[in-house]
């Protein structure tokens, strides 16, 4: 009877207990879901910040202006010497033009100012036009020029005009100028085709990121050249003829170590040793591909390995039982088997390296270089680093190039990445 | 010759030794395949090996002492004022003299020396340059022919292309002992010269670091302290931050989308969430001091607290969501490892799901979690873009996470970007501050990997 009445209040207690632990059991998944939607909420806000400020670099400012390609300032003495064309004052022919659309414009600073609208860069575009068709000079002709960054940045809405005129960089006149040019249709947002064909600059609406994207390329081409063959080789002695012993072990060890030494210990190395020590370059890519290499290659060996771990034995046994050596075996059908998820981890490596920044400041490869590299010799910067430097930059327009690179950054990372998966999906193969 | 065309006409050179080899070994036994101890194409390889490796090492070894010898050599012609110079001036001087022989140097007022200096240096390369063209290429052809000529039927090249090619990966597969020799050794060195002039104990343990030195005795606010301490201060709160954002809200995504999620909703969130990891950290740092930053400082004006513009809470929330996939898919694995048959007999106890994890699967897994976390916190630590770009550049002894602090990162790349000394402090300190990163790092993976492997046999 007393068992009895016992076993009742447990079940009692139980029951009670039921409402509550119900509850928990809720707000505990809660708790979960809210971890996953915190963490997919930041992948948004970080690609609709970067998006939403970096679109508009896509679009330059620009304004027409009818150029009056006078041979008395270009070539006076009627050589057409490339040499000649290339040092005429270009700048001359956009302040006369600018005058006859602005032919209210008077007193030195308000010149001066209306000067200004036009970027320094332009000269560079009349020169090119010249150069390119010299049966150009003495006519006239409507061209578009590059605004300067500030109109462009008002074209684009960054400049309100509703702030007051002293907190604004530019002033009721300037604006006054805009509006004249907007009425006409002289003044355009186009598609930037600067930002992908021009090396860095220190004036915004002239800055490019062509010679960081050739930098990276080179870096890259380096990398690849010497990381894949080298992990590669690596893998495979690692898991197919390597003896267990402690020389084994000590590589094993070494390499799961390497992959995690934080990038900018790699920086020091390759300033220590390339350049100080074997007397390389500096800022070349060549050495940040040797320093990229070193970075990548515990991830192509960590991948080599687990795809040839994943090629069953028996393909081993049957190409060793026809008489096959050792090696015929792993190259003739180990290796072919096992090369899918070796490029994957390729693939996942290089695009590692691509967006790897801290280790190649330590190299040099921070310096201003305004022309388009050659070669793995030359000068050169990377894009992450690219952006680095934009980002440090104070000029309003930077932060939409610098926004507008990312997005360029993040979209090779994403083809490069979805290359490796489909490759992934199209040869992986269940045994 | 450019290297780069020597390269690849030694390729070409190898290739042909390729078919050379292959048509000899058939020739030698009049077509009759079967004599051969080996296919006609290891002959090929065999050949081609001889041409390529022994003319690579050379030139590898000769590139590695060419400029090295061309700057002593024009050292050597110099006149004996300029010799005289101070290493660090000669050095200058050098530098001087390849620029003008690169036909970099623009500016007119160039010291008649330095030029013919030049000329010299110029002399010396295309010197140094024909004759290793020369040697380069009579090596490899020298090996083709010697290795044409032992080309018989007995020969057994296969056994000795397979030892080559092994002998090829062995050597690949060291490379790894010596990058973990170089970063050791290039850190140690610098280091020890850093601590010849100051004190090890001083700096592990000073409380002040400004390491701008003087360059004239009399000048002022150079002191050149070289106390760590608020560096590593720095770099702990930031990613002592960074932890706590990142700890629970990967502990708990890792938790729901291993014992909750539908393996829909897993195969589309866990990519999503890993795409996280994938971001350059140049780009965390762009958001961390453009978007999250201000909006700190404003939300802390609004209840009228002063915050930095670059306070250590933006770098370190930023830096959290940058760790949350290490931390999850790390946990998730750890999970996913404690067998089934704990859940069971837990389920079979009548517990609910979430009392199984948090009495039964979470104290399992534990050991695991602790060592995904180290790791989480070891890449937090070794965290550089991030830091550069959202954190302070003066050392600030503080745990007020509003306050502008540096950390160790920070530093080298503000010590080492730009031009260098080598002798002073200054420079050097930065590889004493990569020596202690390394080390704490290397521990921190160490310990970590090693709770992370012994959990992992405990339920093999």
């Amino acid at each position: 009877m007393n068992n009895r009445t016992d076993s009742l209040s447990t079940m009692e207690k139980v029951r009670k207990g039921i409402a509550k632990r119900r509850s928990a059991e809720r707000r505990f998944r809660f708790y979960g879901l809210t971890g996953i939607v915190l963490g997919l909420v930041f992948v948004l806000i970080l690609f609709i910040s970067i998006i939403g400020k970096g679109y508009g670099a896509f679009q330059q400012t620009q304004i027409a202006l009818d150029i009056e390609f006078l041979e008395s300032v270009i070539d006076p003495n009627q050589t057409r010497d490339s040499k000649v064309i290339s040092r005429a004052d270009y700048n001359s022919l956009i302040r006369k033009s600018l005058t006859k659309v602005f032919p209210e414009v008077k007193g030195r600073r308000q010149i001066r100012d209306l000067n200004r609208m036009i970027s320094s860069g332009a000269m560079f575009q009349l020169r090119d036009r010249v150069l390119e068709d010299p049966s150009v000079i003495g006519r006239s002709e409507r061209v578009w020029l590059l605004a300067s960054d500030d109109y462009d940045m008002l074209m684009k809405g960054h400049i309100e005009r509703s702030v007051p005129e002293s907190e604004r960089r530019l002033k009721d006149h300037q604006v006054a100028w805009v509006d004249k040019l907007l009425e006409q249709g002289l003044i355009k947002k186009r598609f930037n085709t600067f930002f992908f064909t021009a090396g860095d600059s220190r004036a915004p609406e002239m800055a490019g990121i062509r010679g960081a994207l050739m930098g990276s390329m080179y870096t890259l081409f380096v990398t690849l050249v010497l990381s894949f063959p080298i992990g590669a080789a690596t893998a495979v002695y690692l898991e197919e003829f390597a003896p267990t012993n402690k020389w084994t072990d000590l590589i094993e060890v070494n390499i799961n170590n390497l992959a995690a030494v934080p990038s900018i210990v790699f920086g020091l190395l390759g300033l220590a040793m390339f350049i100080n020590f074997f007397g390389l370059p500096r800022s070349a890519p060549l050495v940040g591909g040797l320093v990229l290499t070193l970075m990548t290659l515990p991830t192509i060996i960590i991948a080599g390995r687990a795809a040839l771990k994943s090629v069953p034995p028996s393909i081993r046994e049957a190409a060793l039982g026809m008489g096959a050596s050792k090696l015929q075996t792993v190259f003739h059908h180990v290796l072919p088997l096992a090369l899918p998820g070796m490029l994957t981890g390729t693939i996942i490596g290089m695009a590692q390296a691509l967006g790897e920044t801290a280790p190649l400041l330590m190299i040099g490869m921070v310096a201003f270089i305004v022309d388009i590299p050659k070669g793995i010799f030359d000068s050169a910067t990377v894009l992450p680093v690219q952006i680095y430097l934009w980002a440090d930059s104070p000029e309003r327009a930077f932060v939409e190039r610098t926004s507008a690179a990312i997005m360029v950054l993040l979209a090779f990372l994403i083809s490069m990445n979805a290359v490796a998966v489909f490759l992934r999906k199209r040869f992986e193969r269940r045994w | 010759m450019q290297t780069p065309y020597l390269l690849f006409t030694l390729l070409i050179l190898s290739v042909l030794a390729y078919f050379i080899g292959k048509r000899r070994s058939v020739t030698v036994v009049e077509g009759a395949l079967r004599e051969l101890h080996s296919l006609p194409a290891y002959y090929g390889y065999y050949t081609a090996l001889w041409g390529l490796i022994p003319a690579l090492f050379l030139m590898l070894v000769w590139l590695s002492f060419e400029p090295t010898w061309l700057a002593h050599q024009t050292v050597a012609s110099l006149p004996e004022e300029i010799k005289s110079l101070p290493s660090s001036k000669l050095n200058l001087q050098l530098n001087n003299i390849k620029n003008v022989a690169a036909g970099l140097q623009v500016s007119q007022r160039v010291d008649p020396l330095i030029v013919e200096a030049a000329e010299h240096y110029n002399r010396l390369r295309k010197i140094s340059n024909f004759a290793l063209t020369l040697v380069v290429l009579t090596c490899s052809l020298t090996g083709i022919w010697l290795a044409h000529k032992k080309i018989n039927k007995d020969y057994r090249a296969r056994n000795v292309v397979e030892k080559i090619m092994t002998g090829l990966m062995i050597l690949a597969s060291t490379i790894a002992i010596f990058t973990t020799v170089g970063i050791v050794a290039s850190v140690v060195f610098e280091s020890l010269l850093f601590f010849r002039q100051v004190p090890f104990f001083d700096f592990l343990f000073g409380l002040e670091w400004s390491p701008q030195t003087a360059l004239r005795a009399d000048q002022v606010g150079s002191s050149g302290a070289f106390g760590a301490v608020p560096l590593f201060a720095g770099t702990l709160l930031i990613s002592s931050i960074a932890l706590i954002v990142a700890v629970p809200i990967g502990l708990m995504s890792a938790i729901y989308l291993s014992e909750f999620a539908g393996s829909k909703f897993r195969s589309t969130a866990k990519p999503t969430l890993e795409i996280l990891a994938g971001i350059p950290t140049v780009v965390y740092g762009f958001f961390a001091a453009l978007t999250v930053a201000p909006f700190i400082r404003e939300t802390g004006e609004l209840w009228g607290w002063v915050v930095s513009s670059e306070s250590a809470l933006a770098a370190g929330l930023v830096m959290g969501i940058m760790i949350i996939p290490f931390v999850s898919s790390l946990s998730d694995d750890v999970i996913n490892a404690v067998p089934q048959s704990l859940r069971d007999a837990a389920y079979a106890l009548g517990a609910t799901q979430a009392e199984t994890i948090k009495q039964i699967i979470l104290p399992a897994a534990l050991p695991g979690i602790v060592g995904s976390i180290l790791l989480a916190a070891s890449r937090a630590i070794g965290e550089t873009m991030i830091v550069v770009m959202a954190a302070g550049l003066a050392a600030n002894l503080t745990a007020n996470p509003l306050e502008a602090v540096t950390t160790v990162t920070v530093q080298i790349v503000t010590l080492l970007v730009g031009d260098q000394e080598f002798d002073s402090p200054k420079t050097l300190s930065a590889f004493a501050l990569g020596l202690m990163l390394f080390v704490v790092t290397l521990a921190l993976n160490v310990i970590a990997l090693h709770i992370v492997r012994k959990y992992r046999e405990q339920y093999e």
